[in-house]
């Protein structure tokens, strides 16, 4: 519900609004109102940090706003009001994420149901401003859940969720989009009526708050030979869990956005001959791809992930298991291995004994633009046969 | 020992849920010299109960010195080093194997 400017309501349940990627995400945490938010800016992040500032200094949401003086103190600064028991949020982007490394791995050992923008910027170096995934990729074994966002919308809708998953399973999640694409790509964005996303996201209730001196507890002790390795353990089934917990959380959000929320999406899938597998705005690139070629009579499809940790790989498995040729698109590269999304499809196709050709194709490093027409050149290279096991988009190779 | 626990028996992320455990660490197994004090010399000034970091000395209802918990004591030598009439001396923990 929504008031009008005579101080009238306006009985409607949402509203449609022009906005970037960045301001759907400080949209999300204005009506998440988190206890806590400390972030440092980076580019291209910085716009989410500053669109909720102005919330703070405007006395929109009561969140305490803490200016920290780097990422690393940003997320120190997360953990110990996580530990406090707030609900606690930040953002941030490439070299932030790589500053704080060190403590996002503390928050997820911790169990700390902390929530992270992540707007995903090339890792240095050279130097680069521009959208990859490699800062989010080097954090895939840390422990965080990792949801990753076609368009602004996704991002305000995936941030709702987040919440709910991290602070249910106690396990910190990020939420990716691409950085300037989506970040401050201006789009139509629907925005759901206040207090029915409220009610959605409800009230934080952390059973082991650090304030609670009726329920004394130790945050952090040192764990040695004799009791690490239990208390690691614990994070593997947990993730697991979060699998069927992000569905039933989506499936509610959904009571109220009318949209499903599934692991990922399926896009032409049913009859496709060649289907891309792909992550973040480029799905959507490839959608607009795939109804030209449909037109022509080309059967094409894909698969856009929306959970890359944890990985589903049983699901992904099934659903391209009869898929003849399948070009796993990758924003980053494993120096020395194979791409992180491509290794996570192949791993999942052993256990389904895939018989098709499955190809890797890394794009888009450093921005480098990827068009309508690059994805119908990846697709009519992998029908006709001409995809290199291990192809560049848009490289100049010789 | 006691026997470890497994991995769904203990709190998640190694958080510790009640007070006052560090009772049941006993760092005395640490301790490769024994804090002896010459009783005749001590002058009961809680002088090393003080400064002994595992607060392993006793202090009695009449307020004198009482004795060194050696399940706690670590054998850092602390106490004798602070002990202002020197009444603390260290010996090898291997002299008390039997
Ligand atoms: S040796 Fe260290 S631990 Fe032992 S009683 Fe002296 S000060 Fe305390
Ligand atoms: S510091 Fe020395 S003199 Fe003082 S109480 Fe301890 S043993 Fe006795």
């Amino acid at each position: 519900m929504y008031k009008d400017g005579r101080g009238g309501k306006v009985h409607k349940m949402s509203k449609t609004t022009a906005m970037t990627g960045a301001e759907s995400a400080a949209e999300a945490m204005r009506q998440i109102n988190p206890d806590v938010v400390a972030a440092y800016p980076i580019t291209p992040q910085t716009a989410i940090a500053q669109n909720f500032a102005n919330y703070v200094a405007n006395g929109i949401v009561d969140t305490e706003l803490v200016r920290v003086e780097s990422e690393h103190s940003a997320m120190s600064c997360c953990v110990g009001a996580s530990a406090a028991g707030a609900r606690v949020m930040t953002a941030t982007s490439s070299a932030g994420l790589a500053l704080m490394w060190e403590i996002v791995g503390v928050a997820a050992g911790l169990r700390l149901p902390i929530v992270m923008e992540v707007v995903n910027r090339a890792l240095s170096a050279p130097i680069n401003i521009h959208c990859d995934h490699s800062d989010s990729m080097g954090t895939r074994d840390l422990g965080w859940i990792q949801i990753f966002s076609e368009n602004a919308q996704e991002v305000y809708e995936h941030t709702l969720i987040a919440v709910r998953l991290a602070e249910k399973l106690l396990i910190p999640a990020m939420v990716c989009q691409d950085g300037f694409i989506t970040s401050h790509g201006v789009e139509n964005v629907e925005i759901f009526d206040d207090e029915g996303v409220k009610k959605f996201v409800g009230e934080h209730k952390y059973p082991y708050g650090l304030l609670d001196i009726k329920k004394p507890v130790t945050h952090g002790p040192l764990q040695l030979q004799d009791y690490y390795f239990e208390t690691r353990s614990q994070q593997i089934p947990v993730m697991e869990e979060a699998k069927k917990e992000f569905v039933k959380i989506g499936e509610e959000l959904g009571k109220i956005t009318k949209k499903k929320y599934p692991l990922f999406d399926e896009y032409e899938m049913k009859d496709a001959e060649a289907v891309i597998v792909v992550m973040n705005s480029t799905a959507g690139t490839t959608k607009t791809a795939i109804d030209a070629m449909r037109k022509e009579g080309k059967k094409v499809g894909l698969l856009k992930l929306r959970l890359f940790r944890p990985f589903p790989y049983k699901e992904v498995s099934d659903a391209l298991k009869h898929v003849k040729k399948i070009a796993v698109l990758d924003r980053s590269v494993s120096f020395g291995a194979n791409p992180p999304l491509y290794s996570e499809v192949k791993n999942g196709l052993y256990d389904v004994k895939y018989t098709g050709k499955l190809h890797s194709c890394v794009f888009g490093l450093g921005g480098r633009n990827i068009f309508v027409e690059d994805i119908i050149g990846v697709f009519n290279r992998l029908l006709d046969g001409k995809l290199k096991d291990h192809d560049y988009i848009g490289l100049r190779e010789e | 020992m006691s026997r470890l626990k497994s991995a769904k028996e203990i709190p998640i992320g190694g958080l510790i849920d009640e007070a006052g455990s560090s009772r049941k660490f006993k760092t005395g197994d640490w301790r490769s010299f024994r804090p002896l004090i010459e009783e005749s010399k001590c002058i009961n000034c809680m002088m090393c109960d003080v400064f002994c970091p595992e607060h392993c000395i006793s202090v009695k209802e009449d307020g004198k010195r009482g004795e060194i918990d050696l399940d706690y004591c670590k054998g850092c030598g602390i106490c004798a080093n602070v002990c202002p009439v020197k009444c603390i001396k260290m010996e090898e923990e291997a002299k008390f194997i039997k």
